[in-house]
């Protein structure tokens, strides 16, 4: 049974490496992906082009306003308005992204005990950027009120200090890199099963394959073994270079990375083997793989938050894998999450990854009845 | 070309469409199972966040604060004896940040002359979530503690607000902006899918061979297909516009003529380059691969859709200028938002147009090549 198994197992790497393209597609394209996302993949705003309309010329304002020309790399004034219709048309033409309005009232308010009011203007078609800015802003103005506030020395003040666990410059790299691992690594792991079963449904081997000696475990293993070895070397080879080349620090316990890892792979294996046998050909297990992994990749917290989504979108998340293994990379990486924290993550893999693999048994046992 | 011959090979597309329905599934289905489940899973607007807040004076004071985080719709706070505990509940990921209010709280809220001092500490795993809720907790406290001096009769030294504006999205909903987005990604994956896999299935097939020989030219079986699949996108086109509109309530303020005619020249574009990636490709394994890395990924994270380019490094923002995504992405944020606002559509129609006589080209040529 085992001189079987390998056999097979020998056949299904076979079948990945003898071609060219495919060797390539599997190395390559997660080496780019790595790159790009890890440079584009940032909610931190950058020199972000500002107008300034000035009508209140009062020396507070001016000072105000020159410290967001001071923020550095954060904002940038590169232009400056006298009507409202100039900056109106800066805005719809997206030469500006904010538009910082004093008005003529700034400094009578201001003198009258009344808070003055600074108008910050954004273009909301861009909100996610817009959103960030404003809250720059608001830091700005804040800090500027409390060194007022302090200046003056009365009003009560408030000292905050803040910090940011596991993460402290708030640094967007450290949130990506570990979720595009085990992003990468599903994506891999996913094409590879899919398509191997369908390959061989559309080329007729299947048939072939089943009335070869071979049980319908037998066939799974063969199946699972070379996809969950592959999976497993690449989800490593990216972690390390999120380690090596990208500074992102690997806090917590390689073990257990490594049993988070290949249970989430065999989950994955399980699914593809699912949209594998459901397909008829490699097209629609592409297709499967495509529609499945698209909303997959939002529906797990990659890129924002779970707890923001409407509550039919959150209970969706629960029978996502990749929802699980994206908790605890950044658990492992970031905070150095023990056995006892990361069983909450553990478990629902075991459960999924045992309930597609079943399943597809199943479905093998059933094609050769 | 002959328009008898190219009608015949129209109508053996439209045959085969019809018969497998998976490129109806990639045209109609997919739209609406990508844009409900990414519509609605995308959204930056943070809502009942769970925060602790380490009580070590209770007092009054610290039990009006957290009554004003309790009514504020950003928090579901929730109350801690000591320091340890909130720190194991964010361990758990229970709660997503805590402040911690010392002993001496009251009696310093009380005295105008000693600053109040509060710790706030978030779980910075997500650092965009952790600015925001950074942003939020102090937000609540300083509007507390201003309205607490208010109420003793302190005199305050008046403070500078900050009146946001956001215009064509006012209530800053996260759907606006990213449904149109979404519109694009959604056109790009149609378009590429359509022509990629179906064109790559026919060279593995070797019905492609079969089809040169035949009277036919290059350029009439290209056009067949363009033409085709080109029906079969402005579809899910019509699918797409009309979800964006009546499901997630996205205003459109722009022109119909402009929005049809920026979605031709881009559906053409990313069929045409769907058949660049067939004839390079040849495998359906390959090309699902390459389309997803020269589509999706590029329309996900290249495209501003998501993340904003002017802050990417520059060879990166160099980078996206040679993914037609980019420009559509904006041009629909445009038409949906703001209305027809020349100075940003033209370029972007002329960039289109642009990779449209690029991408043609080269399959031809490509196709004609692959042959020999």
């Amino acid at each position: 049974m085992w001189r079987r198994i390998r056999s097979l197992i020998v056949k299904e790497f076979l079948t990945l490496w003898k071609d060219r393209k495919s060797r390539f597609v599997l190395v390559v394209p997660p080496i780019i992906q790595l790159l790009l996302f890890a440079n584009a993949a940032t909610f931190e705003v950058r020199e972000v082009d500002v107008g300034i309309w000035q009508e209140d010329r009062a020396a507070l304002a001016t000072e105000l306003l020159q410290r967001f020309e001071g923020a550095g790399n954060t904002f940038r004034v590169v232009r400056r308005y006298d009507n409202p219709r100039a900056v109106e048309d800066d805005i719809a033409a997206q030469r500006v992204k904010a538009v910082l309005h004093v008005g003529q009232d700034f400094s009578a308010d201001l003198l009258a005990g009344r808070p003055a009011r600074l108008q910050l203007l954004l273009d909301g078609r861009r909100s996610n950027a817009a959103l960030i800015v404003q809250n720059y802003a608001a830091q700005i103005v804040e800090r500027f009120n409390r060194e007022r506030a302090l200046s003056a020395s009365r009003g009560a003040s408030v000292n905050v200090e803040t910090r940011a666990w596991f993460n402290p410059n708030y640094d967007s790299r450290w949130f990506i890199l570990p979720g595009l691992t085990v992003l990468l690594t599903m994506v891999a792991t996913l094409l590879i099963t899919a398509l191997s079963v369908a390959r061989e449904r559309e080329l007729g081997t299947f048939d072939q394959l089943l009335v070869t000696p071979l049980r319908p475990l037998e066939i799974l293993v063969g199946k699972t073994v070379p996809a969950l070895v592959i999976g497993f070397v690449e989800a490593n080879v990216i972690a390390a270079v999120t380690v090596l080349a990208f500074g992102v620090p690997f806090a917590g316990q390689v073990a257990l990375f490594w049993v988070g890892i290949v249970l989430f792979v065999l989950a994955a294996i399980g699914v593809g083997l699912v949209i594998s046998s459901l397909a008829r050909t490699q097209q629609q297990a592409i297709l499967g793989v495509f529609l499945l992994m698209s909303p997959a990749t939002v529906l797990s917290g990659f890129t924002t938050p779970i707890a923001n989504m409407p509550d039919w979108c959150q209970a969706l998340t629960r029978a996502n894998p990749l929802r699980y293994m994206m908790e605890l990379s950044r658990g492992v990486f970031l905070q150095d999450l023990g056995w006892s924290l990361a069983w909450p993550q553990l478990w629902p893999m075991i459960v999924i990854a045992a309930v597609t693999l079943s399943y597809a048994t199943w479905l093998f046992g059933r094609k050769l009845a | 070309m002959s328009a008898r011959r190219f009608l015949g090979l129209l109508r053996k597309e439209f045959v085969q469409i019809v018969r497998d329905p998976s490129s109806i599934a990639i045209a109609l289905v997919m739209p609406v199972v990508l844009l409900i489940l990414i519509g609605f899973g995308i959204s930056l607007d943070a809502r009942d966040v769970r925060f602790g807040l380490v009580d070590e004076n209770r007092s009054v004071e610290s039990a009006s604060l957290y009554q004003s985080f309790s009514n504020s719709r950003y928090f579901r706070p929730s109350l801690f004896a000591d320091a340890r505990a909130a720190e194991a509940a964010l361990m758990r990921g229970d709660i997503a940040g805590f402040a911690v209010l010392r002993g001496d709280f009251a009696r310093r809220v009380a005295n105008p002359l000693q600053p109040v001092e509060i710790g706030i500490f978030v779980n910075g795993v997500d650092a965009n979530n952790a600015r925001i809720v950074t942003g939020y907790a102090l937000g609540t406290i300083e509007k507390w503690l201003a309205a607490r001096g208010r109420d003793r009769g302190h005199v305050v030294t008046p403070p500078i607000t900050v009146d946001h504006r956001y215009w064509y999205n006012p209530e800053i909903r996260s759907a606006n902006f990213i449904v149109p987005g979404l519109i694009a990604l959604v056109m790009t994956m149609i378009g590429a899918l359509l022509t990629a896999l179906v064109v790559a299935r026919e060279w593995e097939r070797g019905t492609m061979e079969a089809m040169m020989v035949s009277p036919a030219s290059m350029t009439e079986l290209i056009m067949g297909k363009l033409v085709a699949y080109f029906g079969l996108g402005l579809g899910g086109l019509a699918v797409s516009v009309g979800l964006g509109l009546f499901v997630f309530e996205v205003p459109f303020r722009g022109s119909w003529a402009m929005l049809l005619a920026m979605s031709s020249v881009f559906l053409v574009v990313s069929l045409a380059l769907g058949l660049v990636i067939s004839t390079v490709a040849r495998s359906q394994f390959v090309a699902a691969q390459l389309s997803f890395l020269v589509t999706f990924m590029p329309a996900l994270i290249l495209s501003g859709l998501m993340f904003d380019i002017a802050s990417m490094p520059r060879w990166l923002q160099l980078v996206t200028t040679v993914f037609p995504a980019r420009y559509y992405v904006s041009s629909l944020q445009t038409l949906f938002l703001a209305g027809t606002v020349w100075p940003v559509l033209l370029p972007d129609l002329a960039a289109l147009a642009g990779f449209a006589v690029v991408l043609l080209t080269i399959a031809v040529v490509r196709t004609r090549r692959s042959l020999e």
